[in-house]
């Protein structure tokens, strides 16, 4: 199965369980505050996913290394490799 | 899933024994060039250092494809200065892509393990022999350098790449579930007959393509194993991916998730 089925796969059952649950098909009659909480919760998932998906990639963002070092010291092995190859010959 | 669909696996099937000597080992680098004529040398002269220091045995196979800035001709004072056991020139007479730069490469290869990495210093040597260790340390099938986990990192990256960087790695773990953290970068090691096998099958070019090689390897069972890798942007010459990176990224990373 393609990783596109896999999705929506769950979509449709995770949404024919939500649409069962919330019009009370199949006889489900759950209690009206329960109900009440269901209707709008794939709205608030879809929020949460949301800021989820913000705040983590904000987060790896903001820590992102920056490697300062690995630039420095390549630096210094260029202004060697340059001597070097000079040393050796080699016209740049 | 994925084992059903490959039917076989290939790469269990044939454990070496663990603790093989080295010296039988022999690690070929493919080094792509489309003008580098002042990064190569620097390369060289780095991988060169790197291998002798390690004691591993190497050859460097350069590919370049006709660089009008005189690539070629640095690349054969190279082979001169370090012979010709040790720089292997393959070059092609035009710009034909990365993708079949590596097959090109590959067919000249003596090594039983292959190092891909770019030419334009943002990967460097001194991480080959921690790629070694590990893919010793499990005989993992692949070995690939990450900028995302641990140590890794990137320098010279303004917030606007850091953030279409992070972003495309999140949507693209959360898609794809790929199994390892960095897909875009193109620092890896593999056994050759592996890395033989996926670029059998892969279709795609460009960032998509190393996207594509992981993928597939998890498709196939291979093992994938990680180090992190501190990215230095390119200091010499001009990136070659042009502007429309993030639509040809977004369009392979579709294709993928609905074919794989
Ligand atoms: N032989 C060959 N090498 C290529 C070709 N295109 C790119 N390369 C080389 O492949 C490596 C990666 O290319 P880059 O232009 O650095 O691409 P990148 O790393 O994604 O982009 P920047 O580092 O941001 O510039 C470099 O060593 C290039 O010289 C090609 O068509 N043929
Ligand atoms: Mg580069």
């Amino acid at each position: 199965m393609t990783k596109l089925a896999q999705w929506l796969w769950a979509l449709a059952l995770l949404g024919s369980a939500w649409a069962a649950l919330t019009v009370g098909a199949l006889g489900l009659e759950l209690p009206s505050p329960c109900r009440e909480v269901l209707w709008p919760l794939p709205a608030y998932l879809l929020v949460a996913a949301g800021c989820y998906a913000l705040g983590t990639v904000g987060y790896r963002v903001a820590t992102f290394h920056d490697c300062e070092d690995a630039a420095l010291e390549l630096q210094n092995q260029i202004q060697e490799a340059r001597a070097d190859l000079a040393r050796r010959g080699l016209r740049f | 899933m994925a084992s059903m669909e490959a039917g076989v696996t290939p790469a269990k099937s044939r454990r070496e024994p663990e603790g093989r000597p080295s010296a039988r080992d022999k690690y070929s680098v493919l080094l792509p060039t489309y003008n580098e004529r002042e990064n190569l040398p620097l390369i060289v002269w780095l991988l060169v250092k790197c291998f002798s220091e390690s004691g591993f045995n190497y050859e460097i196979i350069i590919i370049d494809d006709g660089s009008p800035d005189g690539t070629r001709d640095v690349a054969e004072q190279l082979e001169k200065i370090y012979g010709s056991d040790k720089i292997l020139l393959r070059p092609r007479e035009k710009k034909l892509g990365l993708g079949t730069a590596y097959i090109h490469g590959m067919k000249h290869a003596t090594g039983n393990y292959i190092i891909i990495m770019d030419a334009d210093l943002s990967h460097h040597p001194k991480f080959i022999p921690e790629f070694i260790r590990k893919q010793k340390e499990s005989n993992f099938d692949i070995v690939s350098g990450t900028r995302y986990k641990g140590n890794g990192g990137v320098y010279g990256w303004d917030l606007k790449r850091k953030i279409i960087s992070r972003g495309a790695n999140f949507v693209t773990q959360i898609l794809l579930r790929p199994g390892a953290s960095d897909l875009t970068g193109s620092f890896r090691l593999y056994k050759k007959e592996v890395l033989q096998k996926l670029i059998e099958k892969c279709v795609s070019k460009g960032y998509v393509f190393q996207m594509e090689m992981i993928i597939r390897a998890r498709q196939l069972n291979y093992t994938i194993g990680e180090v992190p890798i501190s990215f230095v942007d390119r200091v010499y010459g001009e990136s070659k991916l042009g502007g429309n990176e993030i639509v040809s990224f977004l369009k392979g990373l579709l294709t993928l998730f609905a074919t794989t």
